[in-house]
């Protein structure tokens, strides 16, 4: 089991209030991503859920008991840090050995868990090693192994995957989704990288300044943002944003169009080419229109548009539509 | 990068540095060569640094007239029990600081620094009385509280310094894996800490076989360290300078060996932090 309640859990530090009080329930077996941007609170909202912060006042209840003011150890949830925080001292075997023995498990029992932890994480042949001997993707993992190894009500994960290069990050990535199959256990996943909230979540929470502005299924967020900083911050490259007459015309103070929903070749507005990013499957364009201002085009496979060139575009998909308070109509 | 010295500017700071550490030692070295003259020639004039009488006579008259052993041996228990209970009070006085500092911690740390610039001698009379009234006046566990009680700023500060290093997460890591306060301190951050604490021992060793004044003014007899020891030397006949010496020279050898020994953690231990 792993549900987990949160009812107005607010956090201040002296006269700031970082989250000013939030209500969210985490189903149990869930993944949840909390995304936002730098600051926005989401390390915090965890570290609260964790139980390394304090709150200031509201509720956590776990699996339906209040875990408010229980120790971190108390709450049955495990955690891997963005630095992978492992024991240097120790081994591989005596790292994810390491909350075994704080629980008082007898040997035998510790050696089977640890054992089939390793291979799980095809650790096996590592266990005798020290963290320094590894390379990041293999401590990422001796990290996810000390989390397993305790069967935890929830797995948090504090941005993971930052400290690993490119090509791991989308490995890894893969790895935990796969986990999670296997698991079947909560996670919840901070990350400021949409792109991971986007394909790992079963439900995305997006935060900002301390508040959630959005709940929902990762299209869900695509298709039906709530507001501006919603449709801004989900999607890559983000949403144009465009005011004025054009806005007028679809009766909204703001209208916003994804970059993949605009064609380039024939259609009412007509700019000039400032930037152009051609990666083979896709080419991005940066076109400033007459009349409306910069728009970002993402077109499928090659463009042959450059610097300089007159183009036309036209929108070809939906069109987002929010009123004078940024709120979506 | 490392910066290219010339071999004329090698050369110059290498004779600088040898003649800077030659003054440094060279009373060490004249108290060790004075030792094995006569008491005759330890006082010519002018003094001579080598003489042709050298002799042993010194060393074997201060080992027969006192009782060495029992000096040296209050002075491992004094220093090593001292630096010991020290350690025990400082870890976790400096865990506290270094992991949940109040606002105030700063302020402590700098009032706990500013009582080693306190001189000794006044708060002599009142640690004397009090040491008194409990019976502690020469005994070695009266010793042992005051030199760490003198000593525990600076194993504090040095531990403190050794902990910040220590990234918090792993501690927090600790938390979550079930680690009590004391399973946190007993398997992650003193085993982590383990060269700093072992650098902090040495030093607090150190200083603690090398303090005179408390030693001298707390003992008579019974508890009389290797300080005390090298004090009688001075006594009722006269400055023999040649025993005085040999005295000396005994007194020190054994915190120089383990200086020696030691001399890598030592160096190591002090730039911890400094130079990552």
């Amino acid at each position: 089991m792993g549900k987990i309640q949160l009812t107005k859990v607010r956090k201040s530090f002296g006269e700031v209030d970082v989250i000013p009080g939030i209500d969210l329930t985490i189903e149990d077996g869930e993944f949840v991503v909390f995304v936002g941007p730098s600051g926005c609170g989401k390390s915090t909202l965890l570290r609260l859920i964790a139980g390394l912060e304090d709150t200031t006042s509201g509720v956590i209840d776990i699996d339906g008991k209040d875990a408010t003011n229980l120790p971190p150890a108390k709450r049955g949830l495990a955690m891997v840090f963005q630095s992978y925080a492992l024991y240097p001292h120790m081994t591989v075997r005596k790292n994810i050995a390491f909350p075994l023995k704080m629980a008082g498990m007898d040997q035998a029992e510790q050696e089977k868990r640890v054992e089939r932890a390793a291979k799980v994480l095809n650790l096996s042949n590592y266990l005798d090693r020290r963290p320094g001997q590894l390379s990041g993707g293999q401590r990422q993992r001796v990290a996810i192994g000390r989390a397993i190894v305790r069967e935890p009500a929830a797995f948090l994960f504090d941005e993971p995957l930052s400290n690993l290069d490119a090509a791991l990050r989308v490995g890894m990535r893969q790895e935990i989704s796969e986990l999670h199959q296997s698991l079947k256990t909560t996670m919840i996943y901070v990350t400021h990288d949409q792109v991971e909230a986007m394909t790992m979540a079963d439900k995305i929470v997006v935060l900002n300044a301390g508040r959630i502005e959005q709940v929902g299924a990762p299209l869900e967020l695509y298709n039906h943002p709530k507001n501006l900083f919603v449709a801004g911050f989900i999607g890559s490259p983000k949403m144009n944003f465009i005011e004025g007459a054009e806005a007028a015309k679809h009766s909204a103070h703001t209208i916003g169009i994804r970059p993949e929903h605009i064609t380039v070749g024939d259609g009412p507005w007509e700019g000039v080419v400032g930037l152009s990013e051609h990666l083979g499957s896709d080419s991005f364009l940066k076109v400033a229109v007459d009349g409306i201002g910069t728009l970002t085009v993402r077109a499928p496979g090659e463009i042959h548009a450059h610097h300089g060139d007159r183009v036309r575009l036209a929108p070809a998909g939906k069109v987002h539509r929010f009123d004078a308070n940024g709120l979506a109509i | 990068m490392a910066r290219a010295l010339s071999p004329r500017r090698k050369l110059i700071s290498t004779l600088a540095a040898w003649t800077v550490a030659l003054i440094i030692f060279f009373p060490v070295l004249w108290m060790i060569l004075t030792s094995f003259k006569t008491e005759p020639s330890a006082v010519a004039m002018p003094p001579q640094l080598f003489t042709a009488d050298w002799t042993l006579e010194n060393y074997a008259e201060v080992w027969a007239r006192s009782d060495y052993p029992r000096f040296f041996w209050n002075s491992v228990v004094i220093s090593v029990g001292s630096t010991l209970l020290g350690l025990v009070i400082a870890i976790p006085a400096a865990w506290a600081m270094a992991f949940v500092p109040g606002k105030k911690t700063k302020d402590l740390l700098m009032w706990m620094l500013s009582t080693k610039m306190m001189p000794a001698v006044a708060v002599m009379i009142p640690l004397y009385l009090l040491f008194q009234r409990l019976g502690l006046i020469d005994t070695k566990f009266g010793l042992v509280i005051a030199l760490m009680l003198m000593n525990l700023p600076i194993i504090i500060w040095m531990l403190y310094t050794y902990f910040k290093e220590i990234p918090g997460e792993i501690l927090e890591a600790s938390r979550m894996d079930g680690a009590t306060l004391w399973g946190e301190i007993i398997y992650v951050l003193t085993p982590m800490a383990l060269p700093g604490i072992a650098s902090t021992m040495l030093l607090n060793i150190i200083l603690a076989w090398n303090e005179a004044f408390w030693t001298i003014v707390l003992t008579t007899t019974k508890a009389a360290p290797l300080s005390a020891f090298i004090a009688s030397f001075s006594a009722p006949q006269g400055l023999f300078y040649a025993k005085l010496s040999a005295a000396s020279a005994m007194a020190i050898l054994p915190i120089l060996i383990l200086g020696w020994f030691s001399q890598k953690q030592l160096v190591r231990g002090l730039t911890f932090g400094a130079v990552k």
